[in-house]
C-alpha cells in the first residue's frame, strides 16, 4: 500500500533519530557527572579576599573582614534536639521551623543561608557541636569594614545577590555577596576575585569518604583585584565635614587629568552602617528616608537648572559665533524687556543701571540683561530660530551636557538641553528666543547635574578640552589604560575665547559677587548662581528657598581643581557655595585654612539649614516668595 | 489491544511523598474505566453517524471560550467547574478526527478536486484557528491530519511545500533576509538553465510558473522576516533563536530546555532509579509534570526507560496503522490514520522539546503528562477507535 508507508517510514525515522539523540544525551553525556547537581559529590566554596580600596594617596579606605553564615541542605537535615539548637542560635522555634521552610521552598538539594552572620561570640559554641546537626555547616565569608567613615556614596557596599541570579547565573550563588551600589557595583568583576572550588565524594549516609577525582578538579581562590580611587581623602572628608546640616552634592575634579578628588553628597551615611547583620534594618531607614534621601547621590544625580554658571557657556558660545567680542556692550535697565507685553520682562539685580556693560563685568557682577541680548542675537543669528537654536545647543552639548558623560559609577542623570527641534515639538506658535529667553541666564528648559557642571568647569580651566571623569586611578597598582579616560575631548570653542571669559570669572572673586571669599595668594577663578526653586502645592506655584550654586577653578594658571558646589535651598549663590568652595580649594591647594579665613570656616560648620527643610515639609504655603 | 493496556501509563513530577498530584491523575485514571466501558459499549455506527453533531458542539465548547473561559497560564483555554478544569480543545482532536472520517468517507468523495480539498481545509482548520487564538502550540497538532488526508488521496506536493515553507523559516531566521534571498534565486535561477539547457523551448512555455516560483519564494522569506519580527512573540521569537543555536542563553528562555536536557542526561545509561532523581526532587525542570514529564523517565529510567517508552510508543501507532488498514469500509479507516496521525503529532513535538531537539512547544505526552482533560482526550480518540476496530466486519 503505497500511501499507507508514508507514515509508518516518518514514524521509524523519526524515533530512531530521538533514539540516537538520547543515546547521545544519556550515554554519551550522562557518564560525565555534573558535579555540581549531584547528590554524591559535595562541593566547599572557599570565598578570597575581595580587593581593597584606597584613596589617591594610599589610605586606606575598604578592608575586609571575616564573617559566618550557618547554611543548610534541607534534604540533609535529620532528627535533631531543636530546643539545644535554638539556644546555641539564639532563635526561638517558630523562626526554625520558618528559616528550614523557606530553604526548602528554594531547593531541597541545594545549599542556602539559614542564619546570617553568626555573632562572633556564638559561633565558638556551635562549631563545637555542630556535628550532632546534620545538613546544617558553617559556611565563613569575607564582608566588608570601613576603616575610614567618610565616601558611602562612592564606595556603595555589598549584600546578598538576588533569588533570581542565584539560581540561573552560572557564579553566584544562594547566600553569596555582590556589589550593589558605588564602586562594589561597578567594579564588581575587579574585586570579587575567584572563589575556590574544593569537591569531595559522598556515601549513600552521606558521610565525606574522600576527594572527588583526586582533587583534579578542584580551583584556589584567587584574591580580588585592588583599586586605587582617584579620590583624595582629606578633601572628601573635609568637604563632608563643611555639608553638615546642609543638602546637596560638591564634586571636584582635577583639569588635566579628570580624576574625580572629591564626590560629595549631603546627607551622607557611615558606610559601616550597611556592614553586618545591621545591614537590613538600617537599609530599610537610609533606603525609605524620602525627605532626605541619605542613598540619592546629588553630586551625580541632582537635575535642576544651573542658573548663572550656564551664562559661561553662553558667553563662549557668543564670542565663537562672533555675536559679540570683549568689547561688546549692552545696557541694562534692572532687566531686560524680552517681549512688547508689559510682563515680559526679565529682572536683573546687578546695579549697573544705563551704563555700558561689557563682558567681563557682565560676568562678574551676574548681569542678566547682558546674556539674555547674546542669547537672542545667537538663536536669531540667521533669522532662523529654530536652526539657531540647534546650533546653540550642539556647542552646548560639546561640554557633555545633555548625556550621560561616561564616567565608571553607576548612577547618573543625562540632564536636558533642548534643540530647535524640542521646542519645534512643544510650541505650536512660531517661536523664536524671547519665548525661551530663560536658557540665557541657565533657567528655562535646560537641565543638569552637579557632576556635569563641574565637567564644564573643567573644560574651561584647560581653556577648550576635558576629559572624561572618572574615579578609578589604579587597578591592581597598574594605571588605567582606557582610552575613553585617557584621551581628551574638544569642546567646539576655540582656544582664544576661553581668556576673556576667564578674566571676568576671576573678577568674580576680586570685585564681584564673590569677592568677600577670596584668597590671598591663590588665584580662583568661578562663577556664583541662584537657582530659582518652586513646587506646586494643591495646584498652585509656590516659591521656595533659592538654592545657591557655585562653580570655580584655581588657580587661574595651569589649574590643579575645579569645583561645582550646589547647596539645597542656600540662597544666594555667594551666602553659601561660594564661601565652602573657596574653603575646599584653600584646604585642597594649601593644606589648612589661613588664620585670618577660620571665621569663615566656623560659620560654615555652625551653618544648618534644617530649619528651612523642616518649614518646606511643615507649612509650605507660609512661605514667602523667594528674593532673586 | 493487551498493547494498548500495556501503553496506559501516568506518573507524575515524582515527589518525595505522594502529593495531591500525583492523587489526582489516580482519580482520573480511575474515572476514565467508566468512559471507557460506556464507549466500547456503544454501537460504533453510532460514532459515525453522529460524528457532525459531535463536531458541531466541539466547535461551539471552542467559541464559548471566549466568553466563559479562564485564563490560566496566560491562555484562556479552560472552563472551571469549581475545583475542576476542562479544557475542550484536547477533546475537540478526537471530534474533528470523526468529522473528516465522515466527510471522507463518502464512496464518491474524490480528494484531488480542490473543492473537495477546501471542504476538508475547513473542517481541520476552523477548530485549529479557533484554539490557535490562545495557545498557538495546541493547534499545531492539526497539521496531523494532512497525513489522514494524504492516505486518501492527497498529493505529497503538499507535503513537500509544507516541509519546503518550514526550511525557508527557519534558514531565514538563521541566515537573514538577504542571504537567504540571493541563495534562493541562485537556486531557482540554476533550477532554470538546467531546463533550458535540457529544452530550450522550456521558457516559452513554463515562463508563468517560474515566475510565480520567484515571486512566491521571494515574498514569503519577507513575509516570514516580518512575521518574525512584527507578529510573533518575543518570547516566542527567543525559543526559535535558543534552538538554532543563536543565543546561548540557559537563563532565561533556553532555561526550561536546558535543565530538562541535562535531566535527561543525568539518567544515564539505567537511570537513578524510581523517585531518585534529584534533579527531579529538586524542581529543576519547570513544568515537569506536564510537558516536560518525559525528562522524569529520563532521569529515573535512564537510556533503557526512554527507549522502552518510544518502542512502546512505536508499537501502539504500528498496531493502529495496521488495524485501520485493515478496514475494509473507509470511514473506520481513515478515524484509525486520525488516531494514529494525532498520537504520533504529540509524540514527536513533545519527546522532541524535552530533548532539545524542537522548541518549546506546551503539547502533551499523550497518557503520561498530568491532566485529566488531556488524558480523557486521548482516551476519547483511541478507545473509539478500539470499539470501531472490534467489530469491523460490521463495516460494509
Amino acid at each position: 500500500m503505497k500511501r499507507s508507508f508514508l507514515l509508518y517510514f516518518l514514524i521509524l525515522c523519526i524515533s530512531l533519530v530521538f533514539i540516537a539523540r538520547l543515546f547521545h544525551l544519556q550515554v554519551i553525556k550522562g557518564t560525565q557527572e555534573d558535579p555540581l547537581y549531584n547528590a554524591a559529590i559535595k562541593v566547599e566554596f572557599d570565598y578570597p579576599e575581595r580587593g581593597y580600596v584606597y584613596d589617591r594617596n594610599g589610605k586606606l579606605l575598604v578592608a575586609n573582614q571575616l564573617s559566618y553564615d550557618v547554611m543548610v541542605v534541607p534534604n540533609e537535615v535529620q532528627e535533631l534536639d531543636t530546643l539545644e539548637f535554638c539556644n546555641l542560635l539564639k532563635i526561638d522555634k517558630e523562626d526554625f521551623t520558618k528559616r528550614l521552610q523557606r530553604a526548602m521552598n528554594y531547593a531541597s538539594y541545594l545549599p542556602s543561608v539559614f542564619l546570617k552572620q553568626l555573632a562572633k561570640e556564638d559561633f565558638a559554641f556551635l562549631q563545637e557541636k555542630l556535628h550532632k546537626f546534620h545538613g546544617f555547616y558553617i559556611q565563613k565569608r569575607v564582608i566588608r569594614d570601613y576603616p575610614i567613615r567618610s565616601a558611602a556614596n562612592i564606595v556603595g557596599y555589598i549584600s546578598e545577590v538576588d533569588e533570581k541570579t542565584a539560581r540561573t547565573d552560572e557564579y553566584y550563588q544562594q547566600g553569596e555577596l555582590i556589589g550593589k551600589y558605588g564602586i562594589e557595583k561597578q567594579y564588581e568583576a575587579v574585586l570579587r576575585g575567584k572563589k575556590g572550588k574544593k569537591y569531595y565524594r559522598r556515601n549513600r549516609l552521606n558521610k565525606i569518604t574522600g576527594p572527588y577525582e583526586n582533587g583534579t578538579k578542584d580551583s584556589l581562590a584567587v584574591h580580588g583585584k585592588d583599586i586605587t580611587l582617584t579620590i583624595d581623602s582629606n578633601l572628601q572628608q573635609y568637604g563632608e565635614l563643611l555639608m553638615k546640616g546642609k543638602r546637596g552634592g560638591i564634586v571636584a575634579i582635577e583639569p588635566s587629568s579628570g580624576e574625580i578628588l572629591a564626590l560629595i553628597t549631603a546627607p551622607t551615611y557611615d558606610p559601616n552602617k550597611m556592614v553586618g547583620r545591621a545591614r537590613a534594618n538600617n537599609s530599610v531607614l537610609l533606603f525609605n528616608d524620602t525627605i532626605h534621601r541619605p542613598m540619592f547621590d546629588r553630586g551625580l544625580k541632582a537635575s535642576y537648572s544651573p542658573g548663572s554658571p550656564f551664562k559661561l557657556v553662553n558667553a563662549l558660545i557668543g564670542l565663537q559665533e562672533g555675536i559679540i567680542d570683549e568689547s561688546t556692550s549692552f545696557y541694562c535697565y534692572n532687566g531686560y524687556q524680552y517681549g512688547s507685553r508689559k510682563q515680559e520682562f526679565m529682572g536683573c539685580h546687578c546695579d549697573i543701571y544705563g551704563r555700558p556693560i561689557r563682558l567681563h563685568t557682565a560676568i562678574s557682577k551676574s548681569c542678566n540683561s547682558y546674556f539674555a541680548n547674546t542669547y537672542k542675537r545667537i538663536v536669531e543669528k540667521n533669522n532662523n530660530p529654530e536652526e539657531g537654536l540647534t546650533k546653540w545647543s550642539e556647542h552646548v552639548k560639546s561640554f557633555g551636557l545633555g548625556n550621560y558623560l561616561g564616567y565608571d559609577l553607576p548612577e547618573g542623570d543625562k540632564g536636558l538641553i533642548p534643540d530647535g527641534a524640542y521646542y519645534s515639538r512643544r510650541n505650536k506658535f512660531r517661536w523664536n528666543a524671547s519665548t525661551n529667553i530663560s536658557n540665557a541666564i541657565g533657567q528655562g528648559e535646560i537641565i543638569t547635574t552637579p557632576i556635569q557642571l563641574a565637567n564644564v568647569t573643567a573644560a574651561i580651566a584647560n581653556r577648550g578640552y576635558f576629559y572624561t571623569p572618572h574615579i578609578v586611578k589604579k587597578i591592581d597598582g597598574k594605571p588605567i589604560q582606557d582610552s575613553a579616560y585617557t584621551l581628551p575631548k574638544q569642546t567646539s570653542i576655540d582656544r582664544k575665547y576661553f581668556d576673556p571669559v576667564i578674566e571676568g570669572m576671576r573678577e568674580v572673586f576680586t570685585s564681584g559677587t564673590a569677592s568677600w571669599v577670596n584668597i590671598k595668594g591663590i588665584d580662583i577663578s568661578g562663577k556664583t548662581g541662584t537657582v530659582e526653586n518652586s513646587i506646586r502645592v494643591n495646584g498652585k506655584k509656590v516659591q521656595l528657598e533659592d538654592h545657591s550654586i557655585l562653580v570655580a577653578f584655581a588657580p587661574k594658571e595651569n589649574p590643579k581643581i575645579a569645583l561645582a558646589v550646589f547647596i539645597e535651598n542656600g540662597g544666594y549663590g555667594s551666602t553659601i557655595a561660594a564661601p565652602i568652595t573657596s574653603l575646599m580649594i584653600e584646604k585642597y591647594l594649601k593644606g589648612e585654612i589661613a588664620k585670618n579665613r577660620q571665621w569663615i570656616e566656623d560659620m560654615m560648620l555652625k551653618k544648618d539649614l534644617y530649619h528651612i527643610y523642616n518649614r518646606e515639609i511643615l507649612n509650605p504655603d507660609t512661605f514667602e516668595a523667594g528674593t532673586k | 489491544m493487551n498493547i494498548y493496556a500495556a501503553s496506559f501509563t501516568e506518573e507524575n513530577n515524582a515527589i518525595f511523598d505522594f502529593s495531591t498530584k500525583y492523587g489526582k491523575q489516580i482519580l482520573w485514571i480511575i474515572l476514565s474505566i467508566p468512559i471507557i466501558i460506556f464507549i466500547l459499549f456503544i454501537n460504533g455506527k453510532f460514532y459515525e453517524r453522529f460524528s457532525s453533531i459531535f463536531y458541531l458542539v466541539s466547535l461551539l465548547s471552542l467559541l464559548g471560550l471566549f466568553v466563559f473561559g479562564k485564563e490560566i497560564n496566560g491562555a484562556k483555554s479552560w472552563y472551571r467547574f469549581g475545583p475542576v478544569g476542562l479544557q475542550p480543545s484536547e477533546f475537540a482532536k478526537a471530534f474533528t478526527a470523526l468529522a473528516i472520517a465522515k466527510l471522507l468517507s463518502d464512496r464518491k468523495y474524490d480528494l484531488g478536486l480542490i473543492k473537495n480539498q477546501i471542504k476538508a481545509f475547513i473542517i481541520i482548520f476552523t477548530p485549529a484557528l479557533l484554539i490557535a487564538v490562545h495557545d498557538p502550540g495546541s493547534a499545531l497538532v492539526y497539521l496531523a491530519f494532512f497525513f489522514v488526508l494524504n492516505r486518501e488521496g492527497l498529493t505529497l506536493a503538499y507535503f513537500v511545500l509544507g516541509v519546503t515553507a518550514i526550511v525557508l523559516f527557519l534558514l531565514t531566521i538563521l541566515l537573514g533576509v538577504k542571504t537567504l534571498v540571493i541563495s534562493v534565486i541562485s537556486l531557482i535561477s540554476i533550477y532554470v538553465v538546467y531546463h533550458i539547457y535540457k529544452d530550450s523551448r522550456f521558457l516559452r512555455f513554463s515562463w508563468i510558473k517560474v515566475l510565480a516560483l520567484y515571486i512566491i519564494s521571494t515574498s514569503f522569506i519577507f513575509s516570514v522576516d516580518y512575521a518574525y519580527n512584527d507578529i510573533i512573540q518575543p518570547h516566542q521569537r527567543d525559543r526559535f533563536e535558543v534552538l538554532l543555536g543563536l543565543t546561548d542563553d540557559t537563563r532565561n528562555i533556553g532555561y526550561n530546555s536546558n535543565q530538562s536536557i541535562q535531566t535527561i542526561s543525568s539518567g544515564g545509561g539505567f537511570g537513578k532509579g524510581f523517585l531518585k532523581g534529584d534533579r527531579t526532587q529538586g524542581k529543576f525542570v519547570p513544568e515537569q509534570h506536564t510537558d516536560y514529564i518525559f525528562s522524569t523517565v529520563g532521569e529515573e529510567w535512564g537510556f533503557l526507560g526512554t527507549t522502552i517508552v518510544i518502542i512502546l510508543f512505536i508499537l501502539l501507532l504500528f498496531r493502529i496503522i495496521n488495524r485501520a488498514e485493515q478496514h475494509n469500509n473507509k470511514f473506520g479507516r481513515i478515524y484509525g490514520y486520525g488516531v494514529a496521525s494525532v498520537l504520533f503529532f504529540h509524540f514527536v513535538i513533545n519527546i522532541g522539546m524535552v530533548i532539545g531537539l524542537l522548541p518549546t512547544v506546551g503539547i502533551p505526552l499523550p497518557f503520561f503528562s498530568y491532566g485529566g482533560s488531556s488524558l480523557w482526550g486521548f482516551t476519547l480518540l483511541l478507545f473509539i477507535f478500539v470499539r470501531l476496530d472490534a467489530h469491523k466486519s460490521y463495516d460494509w
